[in-house]
């Protein structure tokens, strides 16, 4: 029993009092929280209703920004977001599921420990710090090495093509792969832990090597849980602002290479903020913003109910 | 009958051996050794590069000075001052909030509020923190025009609450449901009992939770951009003004083109990273060897 | 003085169960003379020879013999020197109080106790004259021949019925829907099953009773083709009518192959078992074999005290 209600017994009159003083206060505070989350999405709204009340939803497709002639859209900024967080997805999902599997089936204990350490170190890093690491060491290198190779191999595809920059959308894209990582596996890592042993058993009776264990019994029953762990990379990746401002390249249009420069709704609130000025444009930042906090609110729920499915409540990420 | 066709008698229990099924186990197993070797890699790279980069351009300048008139040299003084007191604020006022939130749904609540409020604070802790920022900037910066610290602790205090509400749920869990009822029998009222009781026995578990929180708080960039909005100048007590924080003088260094300005970007990266990496450290290994009592 | 025999001799089982029975399995061809040791066994006949005079009777019989079996998990020893012989085409229960290591035994008799870090094996282990803890056997193909149901039904609750049966044959690759849907079917119906299930094979293999389920876990087992099931309590978590209908199974599939049953049910025991092997709890924690024979013997006239102990309820 993890839980007790406990009900005022006191009688004494100094002592109901600070029973229900105390008992107020605690309420309140869960109440602020719960109020915060409300107040946020408001406040977002109330004060980007002047860029609503002029774009509609047509800001949503919009594809423009033009704070001298007054133009607003959202459009390039949500391609650059979903394309960043896209291909940060796609490269962590399968490397932290692995990972994930590895840490809770086939290392030895001393080893699975000292990993997740490192793992967990690895999400505790500041944003900011890994951004000032990926403009200056990660993005000259993934220039010369990788981006250069992706191009003389596939170049002749449109969207492969070069110039390779560094500063852009597959830095970001791979930026947020590191970052998004810890997520995964740790959430994966709870998820696959639940999986009861007597499913593992029954697969073994039957004659099935370690590998094949883990792929008929223990990942299908985790798998909702997995998705749910991904997911909610996914919703991290859509909101990473610092460590992508900086090596994305700031530039606000839809990517037409894979290398091009780019914005991500995050990035482009993170630079135009300061200067905008108090109005439409201020107003229609906010809007981007709101834009950005139903799709990582949205993301987060669903992760949420999956991981919860299978786990049950699980702190932290 | 029993078994079809075990033709080859001495084949039946060593059938597997050298066979497809063994090589895609181990093929597989490797692939998985691998990428937890990927995940650790990109950890340190980054470790590897702040260090030695950081390490060079560390000096007494860079801990003592503020930033020069033109931007160019000095050093991290404002910034190193701003992020104590900002987070120190910040800390004052999350705390409070979450740990009475931890121990309502804990201890007071109903079972269905008390899932309403952990989502509530797990939807929470996912909110971008840039949205964060721009959220307290409509309601401390915009009103009175003026960019102010006492905002951007506000905002650092949004991102501590929940985290610090969840760590302080699930240590209080932890303490046993007879302590409670010990108490209570003595004729300890409720509170009290929290208070004296459950909170004392879990203090340990909560500070580690709130030290992981701080941690966290200090190294947020983006909720202060419109809040405190950084500064050159030192500033020190007062929080209706701009003030300047590690992650901001990082941040403004490092998009500099002047070399100088970069490495000092390092430097304090490198502060910044110690100081997080060491309260991380210190925290996980103490809740392991808790675990292993 | 020693009690009468406490199990029920008068046993009818309804009509229509063993005619049903024995209407959806494949029986192999009856052979010697009727054995009713117990009303629960069908009286046709069980295995042509229980001893090993014939060198390829025996090689694919599911003949287990253990030599000087320990088992240690870590320094501390949970099982002393076993020493016994399975004999095919016949079930063996192994009785015993709790904690005895019937269950940590059985284990060792398919390896699943590798799945334990620390846990490790001294003596031998033979099937059919070839030692299971061999450096060339593949604990993997060992399981195919030797199976195993648990105590609590255990299905993949991500297949469906159909699935659970084939889970194991998918394993070797086998594919071809033809051949999989023949082996499912005879599957379940060795199982008792099939007409239970035969109309809704889709759906969840958790959508069924307890009893169902844990049917559903022996079809399973069946569908890969052993020799051997070792079955740890399989009917303790189930009702007493489903744990009949396990019991009139196991009666019906014992003639195809070894059965080994732990349980913890005397009565069980007695009703359905050829051979009984009595475990218990040395002074030094560890299990060991005090007895083991004919289970008309050790149920009515035991060698040793201890047995009659247990066997009367003077203790466990």
């Amino acid at each position: 029993m993890t839980h007790l209600t406990l009900t005022a017994r006191s009688n004494r009159g100094a002592g109901r009092f600070a029973d229900r003083l105390f008992r107020g206060s605690s309420r309140l505070a869960a109440s602020v929280l719960v109020a915060l989350l409300i107040l946020i999405a408001v406040l977002l709204y109330l004060n980007s209703r002047l860029t609503w009340q002029t774009f509609g939803l047509a800001f949503i497709t919009g594809d423009t920004w033009d704070p001298v002639a007054g133009i607003y859209g959202a459009f390039p900024f949500i391609v650059g977001t979903v394309l960043a967080a896209g291909i940060a997805v796609i490269i962590a999902a399968p490397i932290g599921i692995f990972t994930a599997i590895y840490l809770s089936e086939l290392a030895p204990g001393r080893l699975a420990r000292p990993l997740t350490f490192m793992i967990e170190l690895l999400a505790a890093i500041p944003s900011v710090v890994i951004g000032l690491w990926g403009v200056f060491i990660l993005a000259p290198f993934l220039r010369g090495t990788v981006e250069a190779w992706i191009v003389s191999v596939f170049g002749w595809i449109p969207f492969l093509g070069g110039p390779a920059y560094g500063i852009g959308l597959f830095s970001a894209g791979i930026i947020l792969t590191i970052m998004i990582l810890p997520t995964i596996v740790t959430i994966s890592r709870e998820v696959i832990g639940a999986v009861p042993t007597s499913q593992r058993e029954a697969m073994v009776a039957l004659g099935a090597t370690r590998w094949e264990v883990i792929r008929r019994a223990v990942v299908p029953f985790a798998r909702s849980g997995i998705i749910g762990a991904v997911i909610l990379g996914l919703g991290r990746a859509l909101g990473e602002t610092m460590a992508v401002t900086m090596v994305i390249g700031n530039k606000d249009a839809i990517p037409s290479t894979l290398f091009d420069q780019t914005q991500t709704i995050a990035s482009k609130i993170a630079t135009s903020f300061s200067e905008a000025q108090v109005g439409i444009q201020t107003s229609s930042l906010i809007a981007l913003g709101l834009v950005l906090l139903v799709m990582t609110v949205i993301m987060n729920v669903i992760a949420r109910l999956l991981v919860w499915r299978v786990a049950g409540p699980v702190a932290g990420e | 009958m029993a078994s079809a066709t075990p033709a080859v008698r001495t084949g039946r229990l060593t059938g597997t051996r050298a066979s497809r099924r063994t090589w895609t186990d181990r093929i597989m197993r490797s692939v998985a050794a691998l990428a937890a070797v990927a995940c650790v890699v990109p950890l340190a790279a980054v470790l590897i590069f702040v260090t030695i980069n950081g390490l060079a351009a560390l000096n007494l300048d860079l801990l003592t000075r503020p930033s020069r008139a033109q931007g160019i040299g000095g050093g991290a003084e404002a910034a190193i001052l701003g992020t104590i007191q900002m987070v120190a604020l910040a800390t004052l006022i999350a705390i409070p909030f979450g740990v009475l939130a931890g121990v309502y749904v804990n201890e007071f609540s109903s079972r269905r509020s008390a899932r309403g409020v952990r989502f509530a604070a797990d939807v929470l802790v996912g909110v971008p923190s840039i949205l964060i920022g721009v959220f307290v900037f409509t309601f401390l910066v915009l009103p009175f025009k003026q960019y102010n610290a006492f905002a951007g602790s506000v905002a650092l205090a949004v991102i501590m609450i929940p985290v610090i509400m969840r760590t302080t749920e699930e240590i209080l869990k932890l303490v046993p449901g007879t302590l409670r009822e010990a108490s209570l029998a003595l004729g300890i009222p409720a509170w009290r009992t929290v208070l004296s009781v459950v909170i004392r026995t879990g203090l340990p578990g909560i500070l580690t939770g709130i030290m992981l929180a701080v941690a966290r708080a200090a190294g947020e960039t983006a909720p202060l951009l419109f809040t405190a909005l950084g500064s050159r100048l030192v500033n020190v007590g007062d929080f209706s003004r701009p003030m300047d924080a590690l992650p901001l003088f990082i941040y403004t260094n490092a998009r500099q083109p002047y070399e100088l300005q970069n490495q000092q970007a390092w430097g304090a990266a490198f502060l910044l990273l110690l100081f997080v990496l060491t309260v991380n450290v210190l925290v996980r290994a103490r809740t392991a060897g808790r675990r292993a009592q | 003085m020693k009690d009468p025999d406490p199990m029920p001799t008068d046993l009818h089982p309804t009509p229509e169960s063993p005619d049903a029975a024995r209407s959806t399995i494949d029986l192999a061809e009856a052979t010697d003379g009727v054995r009713p040791v117990s009303p629960l066994r069908p009286s046709v006949a069980p295995a042509p020879s229980t001893e090993a005079t014939d060198a390829s009777d025996a090689a694919m019989s599911g003949r287990i013999e253990t030599a000087e079996l320990n088992v240690y998990y870590g320094a501390f020893r949970a099982i002393r020197d076993i020493t016994l012989t399975v004999k095919p085409h016949a079930i063996t229960a192994i009785i015993g109080p709790s904690g005895c290591g019937k269950s940590t035994f059985l284990r060792t008799l398919n390896r699943m106790h590798e799945m334990t870090p620390g846990t490790s094996v001294e003596g031998t282990v033979k099937l059919d004259d070839e030692d299971i803890y061999g450096p060339s056997v593949d604990p993997v193909a060992l399981r195919r021949v030797v199976g195993m149901v648990f105590q609590r039904p255990n299905p993949f609750p991500t297949m469906s019925i159909y699935d659970n049966v084939a889970a194991g044959i998918r394993l070797t690759g086998r594919r071809k829907h033809a051949e999989l849907d023949e082996v499912v079917e005879r599957s379940l119906r060795r199982a008792a099953l099939w007409d239970e299930v035969k109309d809704k094979l889709k759906s969840g293999g958790t959508s069924l009773s307890g009893g169902q389920q844990q049917r559903l876990c022996i079809a399973r087992a069946l569908a890969v083709d052993p020799e051997v099931i070792l079955m740890d309590e399989p009917a303790s978590a189930l009702d007493p009518v489903a744990t009949l209908r396990i019991e009139e199974l196991m009666a019906e599939l014992r003639v195809n192959y070894t059965i080994v049953i732990v349980t913890h049910n005397m009565q069980q025991a007695s009703r359905i078992s050829d051979h009984t092997a009595f475990f218990t709890m040395g002074p030094d924690r560890a299990g060991y074999l005090v007895e083991m024979d004919e289970t008309v013997q050790i149920f009515t006239n035991p060698k040793q005290q201890l047995t009659e102990d247990y066997v009367s309820g003077r203790f466990g």
